[in-house]
């Protein structure tokens, strides 16, 4: 079985959107994997089926052979602990300083504060904040704020990485900053990457593998591949 | 040591989100502190009620007159079955040479006994009773015994007097339950607004790994402390201010019959049932009110 692997999922919305139909996907371990299409597409909702943001209405969802959508709520932490997750709007808890941001999952483990010490700072010398640690959010720029995001994401070394259109509030110099950072992790960590996104300039020259998604369907999924406006571009 | 690192930080994120979140949290004390005062209330009203009606249940007795030519033998019956009936607490004979001698002490009483041919004066017991609710079928109960020539107790006022004391008493403790209702009905959706304003928080903490249990405990040990802040004010009021009404009013209402509990006896009590009722309250309207953001 490979690491990642959905296998005829559907998901249904309650208001009755159809936001993945029959989804089939496989992806191993260390990948690097651009999830595209346009908004309302379905991409957003793939990342979370992986994350047990959402469960699926039909079919399964394994990451690391754990069938997410059959997780009782009360263990999706269990899982959670195992991914970093990167969002676009980067999450931040705004009355903590840098350091508490990255250290707060750590610490909600119940981890020892100099273990907790090591890895922050080791996570935050990757994405190069170190002068930052006792800011607050709201005094950084939108693109530190995503690398704090990125730190925290990658605090616990996951074995998964999913970023929901990271960059999507970033001007394209602060986009290729942070994706730089994000390609050194995949490398130096091994971490899978599974990145949504609609940046055509990122995915057209980082050349990984691109799965496209339109209203829902998965309609093409190929190595080293650009971005596609539609299934016909 | 993993549990204890976690309740240690739980404890200090409670403290802090206490400060961090002011308004909300005053919001939540006072709140708390309104309805804690009227718990404190009518806690004290139950507490004095009750022990009105004990004390009139202490001093009210049934008079049970026996025959003039009753033997000895048969005072002796007549005691025994007393002590039979079920509602009856004390039995204490006077023989009517004791009546006599008791009211002659009294200088005019002895005038008018002594201008009588003969003694109107019957020997007769003095029975109390268990429960005054019951104490006409007691009083028909001892009629019906051999050689008593009739019953007397304070019928009517008292069962009026008892019975209302009993509403109020009654009346007292629906408020308090009512009451206990309200405050966690008030605490809890306080707290909803409190944690609504911080539901990003929670999705945060869910996002990051963190479990159920680790994200309710900081929420649970803050509803505890909201609670307890917030029943200080009550407490102080139920200790000094009751003091003050006892002694205002000399530890009597209206008449020498109703006496009030004194202070000591009552405020300590109540003011732990304050303090429990504001702590757990707060706890679970905490609980209760960060489950929803909890579910998928």
């Amino acid at each position: 079985m490979e690491f990642i692997e959905l296998k005829n999922v559907f998901k249904v919305y309650n208001n009755g959107v159809t936001a993945l139909a029959d989804a089939n996907l496989s992806i191993s371990k260390g990948e690097f994997v651009f999830i595209i299409g346009e908004s309302g597409s379905g991409k957003s909702t793939l990342t979370k089926l992986l994350y047990r943001e959402e469960k699926p209405n039909k079919g399964s969802v394994f990451v690391g052979g754990i069938n997410v959508g059959k997780l009782k709520n009360g263990n999706v932490y269990k899982l959670r602990r195992k991914i970093g997750v990167v969002f676009q709007d980067f999450k931040l808890l705004p009355k903590l300083t840098v350091y508490e941001n990255i250290a707060y999952p750590l610490e909600s483990y119940g981890m020892k504060s100099s273990d907790i010490r090591e890895k922050v700072l080791r996570a935050i010398e990757r994405v190069g904040l170190k002068d930052k640690l006792k800011s607050y959010p709201n005094q950084l720029s939108g693109g530190e704020q995503q690398r704090v995001c990125i730190a925290r994401a990658i605090v616990n070394e996951p074995t998964l990485i999913i970023c929901d259109e990271p960059t999507g509030d970033l001007d394209p110099k602060m986009s290729k900053e942070i994706m730089d950072v994000i390609e050194d992790i995949n490398k130096d960590m091994g971490s899978t990457i599974i990145m949504a996104t609609h940046d055509k300039d990122i995915v057209n020259r980082m050349k990984k593998r691109v799965v496209c998604i339109h209203d829902g369907v998965i309609t093409s999924d190929k190595e080293k591949g650009s971005y596609i406006q539609n299934e016909n571009a | 040591m993993k549990m204890l690192r976690i309740i240690k930080k739980s404890i200090k994120d409670a403290f802090k989100s206490v400060f961090r979140n002011f308004s909300l949290s005053m919001a939540s004390i006072s709140c708390t502190a309104v309805t804690l005062i009227l718990v404190a209330i009518s806690l004290l009203v139950t507490y004095n009620v009750r022990n009105i009606t004990t004390e009139i249940e202490n001093v009210l007795t049934i008079v049970t007159f026996v025959d003039a030519n009753a033997t000895e033998g048969d005072i002796a019956d007549i005691k025994d079955a007393l002590e039979n009936i079920d509602n009856i607490g004390s039995v204490e004979y006077n023989s009517k040479e004791e009546i006599k001698e008791e009211l002659s002490k009294d200088e005019d009483m002895k005038e008018v006994l002594a201008t009588l041919d003969t003694s109107p004066i019957q020997s007769a017991f003095v029975v109390s009773v268990k429960d005054v609710r019951e104490i006409d079928a007691t009083a028909k109960a001892i009629k019906k015994i051999e050689k008593v020539t009739r019953v007397k107790y304070g019928e009517t006022l008292a069962k009026k007097l008892v019975s209302m004391f009993d509403m109020i008493k009654n009346g007292c403790i629906i408020a308090v339950i009512a009451l206990i209702i309200v405050t966690a009905f008030l605490i809890t959706n306080t707290i909803k607004i409190t944690i609504f304003s911080r539901r990003n928080e929670i999705n945060i903490m869910r996002l990051v790994g963190t479990s159920n249990i680790v994200i309710k405990l900081p929420f649970l040990i803050e509803g505890f402390v909201l609670g307890v802040i917030g029943s200080i004010i009550p407490i102080l009021l139920t200790i000094y201010g009751y003091a003050f009404l006892y002694d205002y009013i000399g530890g009597k209402l209206f008449t020498d019959l109703i006496v009030l509990v004194k202070p000591a006896e009552v405020v300590y009590l109540t003011s732990i049932v304050l303090l429990i009722v504001g702590g757990v309250v707060g706890m679970f309207g905490s609980t209760h009110a960060v489950r929803r953001f909890l579910k998928i």
